[in-house]
């Protein structure tokens, strides 16, 4: 290697090169010569404001941002590339790692996308779709309220904050209810549910409901009409619709330029099209849109969560074939939700033939049919779309996620390009992206 | 049989060839001697489903011409085009020339009987079995107007990993395309900059293929060796 810049020397350690020339010169004198407020600002990757590990890099004129791309990857866990390397069945456990806060919406998709290439989607029991439905609607009030939670810190605003996750709380503690989980919870499997309701379950969801519909006028209260607050939100992050189609966006963002395109309404799954629920828009696309439409999705997401409840009938949470359902039911223990060890008494005791069931069943797997399948899901993000490839084997070929933060995320450039250096926090937060997902 | 496939509800007959993508021996894994199972003869083909032929049912075959007389207009020849139509699971798919994508994908968007306005990206599979054609870069796209889904397939050999961006056409692509690129090494020709996006920018190799190990050390677990994920049975 020898270019003017870099001049070889040997020496007994070997070749050594001297750095020397015109190139720093160069960009000193371009830095002197242009305007000297013209800065570059890395935002992140760690700062509190940028929703975990999300790198903005920011070219700011004073205080205008003119510039803005998003470095992102610092999450990136390879969840994709483990999922080849174990069974379909135990793909849940990783996938619902993926955006952490929409756990059950990462395996309704996935396990939707498993039963398609198994070819039994009319086999799943009604009462494990309707169960899906409630816990997906649950856990879209609790991302939305995350979202207008730390949102709202991320402009001051506290006590928000604090409303918010007095309620996700409430839901968090639902899920620990259910699933023994507060998150991470693979708790919806290929062919149904990992097991039932617990008992005194639905009394607690009905009684969710009564303090959800008694908290949620607060932040209408709070926020709403909020001077301040709607000075800092209106017309920041600003998307229309064609930006949005172009950028590929999806859930609030692409409603709140006032396209109800909601795949539940538009692609139904898990008998959404049996629901009596709206679909809020707005026509102002920006972040304050974003955030009467997520207020606006958390009342709707109690109706259906009702009608749910209403719906819930005795019935199996798991398909019938035996080759497919995973042979134990879950039990409380001392130290947590675990095997159930009437089902290990069984086998064990009494079965050799329910033992080798278990046994091939849970260390093998079940064998998926070769082909690939799409299917999507209307996340608290937007579009999550899951493109299962399966070659025959108990292991997934190849699982791809279209997860909505990535994909929205795309539109920061757009939404803050031309704004404030504060604006930037807003149009970002009105994304709501989570690098769990975003990375993945 | 061909007269039951009126229906829409039927699904569309098979070519007998699917696309092979590879040939799996024997069962639970037991490569190395000590099978005493029986099965350790046992060779089976594993194909893809191969194209279907007319009528693909329901508004598929709609699509389908729709498509086809948008590239006529356009002087090419859907066959040219069009490698080959498979409908499986209910779903349509068309897999694309690469050298025609960029002009099916602008004809899908811009026609008004197609219209398929968004792209949810694109997603890469490693079929190293898949002898001239290892690499498969899938695109779903969503018709909000007609409330459709078809998926979009073009593949490429390992020795010639290019296909046109799509980024002209659905600027959405942008970062799917890179995430392709970082984990599939699939170039994407025209893309305004196809750098890594996840991995390190001086990471070598691309780590979705299946020729790239998943890494991973033995743990220790009362008292035995547990192999890394990667090196544990496999019931192939």
């Amino acid at each position: 290697m020898t270019t003017p810049h870099a001049t070889p020397r040997a020496t007994t350690e070997g070749t050594v090169y001297t750095v020397t020339g015109g190139d720093w010169d160069e960009i000193v004198e371009n830095a002197a010569a242009s305007d000297d407020e013209r800065i570059i600002v890395n935002m992140g990757p760690q700062h509190p404001s940028t929703h975990g590990v999300l790198r903005l890099i920011l070219e700011i004129d004073g205080e205008t941002v003119t510039e803005a791309r998003c470095g992102i990857g610092y999450l990136h866990t390879g969840i994709e590339k483990n999922l080849e390397f174990r069974s379909w069945t135990q793909g849940t456990t990783f996938v619902t790692r993926m955006d952490y806060l929409t756990p059950f919406f990462n395996e309704t998709a996935y396990c939707l996308g498993v039963e398609k290439l198994l070819g039994i989607e009319d086999q799943i029991p009604d009462r494990a779709t309707v169960l899906r439905v409630l816990l997906m609607e649950l856990n879209r009030l609790s991302s939305h309220l995350v979202c207008i939670a730390t949102g709202g810190m991320e402009l001051g605003a506290t006590t928000i904050m604090i409303y918010g996750f007095r309620d996700r709380e409430l839901v968090l503690d639902l899920f620990e209810l259910i699933t023994g989980l507060r998150m991470n919870h693979a708790f919806i499997r290929p062919g149904g549910l990992a097991q039932d309701l617990p008992p005194g379950a639905v009394d607690q969801l009905r009684e969710f409901v009564k303090t959800m519909k008694k908290n949620l006028p607060e932040y209408d209260a709070l926020a709403t009409g909020n001077p301040i607050f709607k000075a800092r939100m209106q017309d920041v992050g600003y998307l229309d619709l064609t930006g949005c189609m172009a950028l590929g966006a999806t859930g609030p963002i692409l409603r709140s330029a006032g396209l109800p395109h909601d795949l539940r309404k538009t692609d139904p799954y898990c008998g959404y099209e049996t629901y009596d629920f709206e679909v809020p828009t707005a026509d102002s696309c920006d972040a304050y849109g974003r955030f009467l439409i997520r207020l606006e999705e958390m009342r709707q997401s109690l109706r259906i969560i009702e009608q749910c409840i209403d719906r819930l009938e005795p019935g199996p949470v798991m398909v019938a074939d035996k080759k497919i359902a995973w042979p134990a039911q879950l039990a409380l223990g001392p130290d947590g939700l675990g095997n159930s060890l009437d089902h290990i008494k069984k086998i064990m005791g009494t079965s050799m033939e329910a033992l080798i069931h278990h046994f091939k069943l849970v260390t093998e797997g079940f064998r998926v049919p070769v082909g690939q399948a799409y299917t999507a899901v209307e996340s608290p993000k937007g579009e999550l779309g899951v493109h299962v490839v399966s070659d025959g084997g108990t292991r997934p070929y190849r699982v791809h996620f279209r997860d909505p933060s990535f994909t929205n995320l795309q539109a920061m450039a757009a939404m803050c390009e031309g704004g404030q250096v504060a604006d930037v926090i807003v149009a970002v937060a009105s994304i709501d992206p989570v690098m769990g997902g975003v990375d993945r | 049989m061909s007269d039951e496939h009126n229906g829409s509800a039927v699904p569309a007959p098979r070519d007998e060839h699917g696309e092979v993508i590879g040939v799996r021996k024997g069962m639970f894994g037991a490569n190395n001697g000590g099978d005493t199972s029986g099965y350790g003869g046992l060779v089976r083909t594993v194909a893809l489903p191969g194209a279907s032929s007319r009528p693909y049912g329901g508004w598929f075959d709609e699509v389908a011409d729709e498509l086809e007389g948008a590239l006529e207009e356009q002087d090419l020849l859907p066959e040219n085009v069009i490698e080959k139509t498979v409908v499986d699971r209910d779903e349509l798919t068309f897999h694309i020339a690469r050298e025609h994508l960029v002009t099916v994908a602008k004809t899908l968007r811009d026609d008004p009987a197609l219209r398929f306005e968004l792209c949810t990206g694109v997603s890469g599979v490693h079929f190293p079995g898949d002898k001239g054609r290892e690499l498969h870069a899938v695109y779903h796209l969503r018709s909000i107007t007609h409330g459709r889904l078809i998926r979009l397939e073009v593949s490429t050999p390992d020795d010639d990993r290019h296909l046109p961006s799509l980024v002209p056409v659905y600027p959405t692509n942008d970062w799917h395309e890179r995430e392709a690129y970082d984990f599939f090494g699939l170039v994407f020709d025209g893309h305004p900059a196809l750098t890594r996006i996840m991995m390190p920018d001086d990471w070598q190799g691309f780590p979705q293929r299946k020729d790239y190990p998943l890494g991973g050390i033995p743990v220790e677990y009362k008292g035995a060796q547990i192999p890394a994920p990667d090196q544990r049975r496999s019931y192939s």
